[in-house]
């Protein structure tokens, strides 16, 4: 099945939100910069994000459903709100790091390891 | 203020005053100046406080009562005036009330201001005595293992803590308004004799004698609550006099004392106590209540008609002398107690040996006060005695006068001779007052106690210069010392009853020694058979009284110096140790005289506070109805009475010649009519070997018995109790090899394996963000792997 030759559809969706996300990893796991860390964790919320607001759309949907069916935005927001809370928190710890290290390398905050 | 309300406050302080004193030195007495020497000037300014106090009140109580003219029996049978209440309750346990009272009369207040003038002279006398103590001593006479002599800290301040501890429990046992306390502070001033027997306790006579004093005691205390307990069921109360209390219904009610009980108005003829009797007639009573008659089975009304039925039958069983063995038992058991404090024969043993504590604690307590307590508790206590008991207590005095005279006759240590005298002394007080002389016996007791507390001063001033206690050693001392000499010249002449017969002429001892005289001779004539022993053993006994005294003066301070070390060694004591012999001397010769002019004097005060009912003596005892004792009054009829006076007074003048002629003028060696009388002399010195007597019949056989116990007890007990405890080891410590190995071994290992593994398991712990992510990731997908392999629809459960 070629998806190209299929009209927009969630499986479209479904590929976005999958690049999106392993972008993010590979951004985490390959960056030395904390604040590209930070990104990269953006980039996984968000593909995970749009994952729900694509099962969620009711144009997207195949069958119809019972309630409001608002279940995958209300989660998507949830997780918005979520990312916003946890950058102001992982952004105050990079300001601390950078004020004893000197640095944002994360490669350099390995005091604590075994 | 009423007299009610000031003397119980004015003697309640005089009292208090040395209990201050005494918690002061105890906290801080080392500490007052060099070796304690302030604590001695804190004692005596308590003790002379309480003095002055003590007159106050006396001052108080005569505005009040003022004496009259010796009228003897004609206020007999009134009342007594005495001021009795309480200070504080301790408790009040259904009828047992334990309270901290008082009861003054006038024999009260004399035994007040005797025992603390007495104790102000002593205080002041102890000073010079005992300045021994203020530095480090060296004590020869207690010798260590090794023979060295012990060296120890000076006690000066202890002495006189020791002092105030006493004298305030002495007032306390004076001033004591009931039977418990009275004990307890009976108690108390035995402890202090205790303390101050030992009070060199290094030396091992000092302790033994120690011991001595205090475990005789206890054979006489032991009787004295068999009397208490005697007197509280047969009685309900400890209380001297009448008392207030509140009863079920919230009423303040008066409720009878003891001696209104044993002697209830108006004519306080003595009865057994209707508790007693009932008591006595518990049979007949469970029989009354057994046969009580009832209307249809109505329990109330069957109690209140027998109760009545009780009531009525009371008088009865009184007639028919049920009780009254209960009453004898009481007296015997109070009497018994005052057996052992006053040294009365048989528990005579622990005075002589007293004399190991210092000497202003033998004039103090084992002259003038402690031992007359007992004294004291008999006339406190007489209107409780039945001509029975009366009789015995007659008896034993009578026997305690006759053996220690003949003791003191061949004692050689000057302290001795005077115990034995006090002795005798005190046996002459309980005869006189088992013969129904209470003036005669509370008025020795008083003039004894200002005399003999000089006789004993005297002696220590005398041992003091010497360094020695043995007569023979001494003598030719009168020129050296001639203040001790004179002042102990009257002391003799003053116990001796030195006087002119037919006048008012004479030392303090002649006048009270006349009237127990006085009252043996008309004992006698009221029982013919009885009394003619006790009278003759009596005036024997002051004969020899004269004899011992002025032997003992004669030995010390006549003739020529017998040792010529102690005599080079001997002199005068310094003037704070002669102005208090000086004091005393007065008062021994002026003790029984009334105030010129006036009515004032120890033996109107004394008669004041005669127990109501006493005066007239009594008769018919139920055991033996053949006793009589004489009302005191017919005593100083003037035939009776210049009878005694002149037979006491040739006895004593016969003792003092043959000491005269013995030791005075040597016209005979006293070694003679000591060989003369061989066995009569070892006989004597041996002390009637009661001694060796009571050590085999009491002291060996508990050494004997104990020596068995204490094999028991190390041989089982001990055996039992060690073995026992290695077991319980041994126990131990399987327990401990089994919680070893089978409670930690796996215990441990776990934690091992757990602390290994956790070392492995660090080493995944890099710190390096990008592993964590990319373990993250791969830990993601190995996830989804493993659930596209196994997750399908049967494992879901659709």
């Amino acid at each position: 099945m070629n998806l190209l030759a299929q009209p927009v559809g969630l499986p479209h969706y479904l590929v976005v939100s999958a690049i999106l996300f392993v972008c993010g990893v590979v951004c985490m796991a390959t960056k030395r910069n904390m604040l590209g860390v930070l990104m990269g964790i953006e980039l996984v919320l968000n593909g995970a994000n749009l994952n729900f607001v694509a099962f969620g759309s009711p144009m997207l949907r195949a069958g119809p459903s019972d309630g409001l069916g608002l279940d995958g935005q209300l989660i998507a927001l949830f997780v918005i709100v979520l990312a916003a809370a946890e950058a102001a928190v992982a952004l105050a710890i990079a300001l601390n790091f950078y004020h004893t290290h000197a640095t944002v390398d994360v490669d350099r905050g390995e005091e604590l390891k075994g | 203020m009423e007299l009610s309300e000031t003397l119980p406050l004015l003697l309640g302080l005089a009292w208090l005053l040395p209990l201050a004193s005494f918690v002061l030195i105890v906290f801080f007495g080392p500490r007052m100046g060099r070796g304690g020497y302030y604590a001695a000037y804190l004692a005596t300014a308590a003790i002379m406080a309480s003095f002055a106090l003590s007159v106050v009140a006396l001052a108080g109580w005569l505005a009040a009562h003022p004496l009259t003219a010796a009228a003897h029996g004609a206020h007999a049978a009134a009342a007594s005036a005495a001021v009795s209440g309480d200070w504080y309750s301790l408790g009040e346990f259904g009828p047992l009330r334990i309270t901290i009272g008082y009861y003054i009369d006038s024999l009260t207040l004399a035994m007040f201001c005797m025992v603390t003038l007495v104790a102000s002279c002593i205080h002041v006398y102890s000073f010079g005595y005992m300045h021994g103590e203020l530095s480090d001593v060296i004590d020869t006479l207690a010798p260590l293992a090794n023979g060295q002599p012990v060296r120890r800290r000076g006690r000066f301040c202890r002495f006189f803590q020791y002092l105030s501890l006493f004298c305030f429990s002495m007032l306390g046992l004076v001033v004591a308004g009931n039977v418990a306390m009275v004990f307890v502070f009976w108690e108390l001033v035995g402890i202090c004799s205790y303390l101050l027997i030992g009070f060199w306790h290094e030396r091992k006579s000092a302790s033994n004698a120690a011991n001595k004093a205090f475990i005789v005691n206890r054979v006489g205390d032991f009787g004295m609550i068999i009397g208490l307990m005697v007197l509280w069921t047969g009685m309900g109360t400890f209380s001297f006099g009448d008392y207030q209390t509140v009863n079920a219904k919230g009423d303040t009610v008066t409720k009878p004392g003891i001696f209104s009980q044993v002697r209830p108005g108006p004519n306080h003829r003595l009865q057994v106590p209707n508790g007693m009797v009932k008591m006595a007639a518990r049979r007949e009573i469970e029989k009354i209540a057994a046969h009580a008659p009832t209307i249809n089975g109505d329990l109330p009304l069957r109690r209140a008609s027998a109760a009545m039925m009780t009531w009525a039958a009371v008088k009865k069983w009184r007639a028919q002398g049920y009780g009254y063995g209960l009453l004898v038992v009481a007296g015997l058991g109070i009497f018994c107690g005052c057996v052992g404090k006053s040294a009365q024969f048989p528990l005579h043993v622990w005075l002589p040996d007293a004399m190991e504590g210092p000497t202003p604690v033998s004039a103090l307590i084992h002259a003038a006060t402690m031992v007359a307590a007992g004294v004291y508790l008999v006339g406190r206590f007489y209107p409780v005695f039945t001509p029975e008991v009366l009789l015995v207590i007659a008896c034993v005095g009578c026997i305690t006068l006759f053996l220690a005279a003949t003791i003191a006759l061949t004692a050689t240590d000057i302290k001795r001779v005077l115990a034995y005298s006090t002795v005798s002394q005190l046996g002459f007080m309980m005869l006189a007052l088992g013969l129904g002389g209470w003036l005669a016996g509370m008025f020795h007791l008083l003039t004894h106690a200002f005399f003999k507390s000089l006789l004993f001063l005297c002696s220590g001033s005398v041992i003091h210069s010497c360094g020695t206690n043995e007569m023979p050693r001494m003598g030719g001392l009168r020129k050296k010392m001639p203040y001790t000499a004179t002042t102990m010249l009257i002391g003799c002449l003053a116990i001796a009853g030195a006087g002119l017969p037919g006048t008012v002429v004479g030392l303090s001892g002649f006048f009270s020694k006349d009237y127990i005289v006085a009252q043996d001779l008309s004992f006698w004539g009221a029982n013919p058979r009885l009394g003619g022993p006790l009278y003759c053993a009596a005036l024997i006994g002051a004969g020899m009284t004269a004899f011992y005294m002025f032997r003992l003066w004669y030995m010390t301070f006549a003739g020529q110096p017998r040792d010529e070390a102690v005599h080079h060694h001997a002199h005068e004591s310094p003037r704070g140790m002669t102005v208090p012999l000086m004091i005393l001397a007065l008062l021994a010769v002026v003790a029984a005289w009334n105030v010129p002019g006036t009515n004032f004097g120890i033996e109107p005060l004394l008669t004041q506070a005669q127990p109501a009912g006493t005066a007239e003596g009594l008769a018919h005892g139920r055991m033996w109805p053949n006793v009589t004792v004489p009302a005191e009054h017919l005593s100083h009829s003037p035939a009776i009475h210049a009878r005694a006076e002149w037979a006491a007074f040739g006895t004593a003048l016969l003792g003092f010649l043959l000491a005269t002629v013995l030791y005075g003028l040597r016209k005979w060696d006293p070694e003679d009519v000591r060989r003369t009388f061989a066995p009569l002399h070892r006989f004597l010195v041996h002390k009637w070997w009661f001694d060796e007597l009571y050590a085999l019949v009491f002291v060996r056989p508990v050494l004997r018995l104990s020596g068995w116990v204490a094999i028991l007890d190390k041989q089982g007990l001990d055996w039992l109790a060690d073995n026992s405890a290695r077991a319980v080891a041994a126990v131990a410590r399987l327990d401990d090899w089994i919680d070893r190995i089978f409670v930690d071994a796996p215990v441990n290992l776990t934690a091992r394996w757990t602390y290994a593994f956790a070392l492995r398991l660090r080493v995944l712990q890099t710190g390096n963000i990008r592993q964590y992510v990319l373990w993250l990731a791969a830990g993601a997908v190995a996830l989804f792997v493993l659930m596209s392999l196994y997750w399908n629809y049967a494992v879901a459960g659709i």
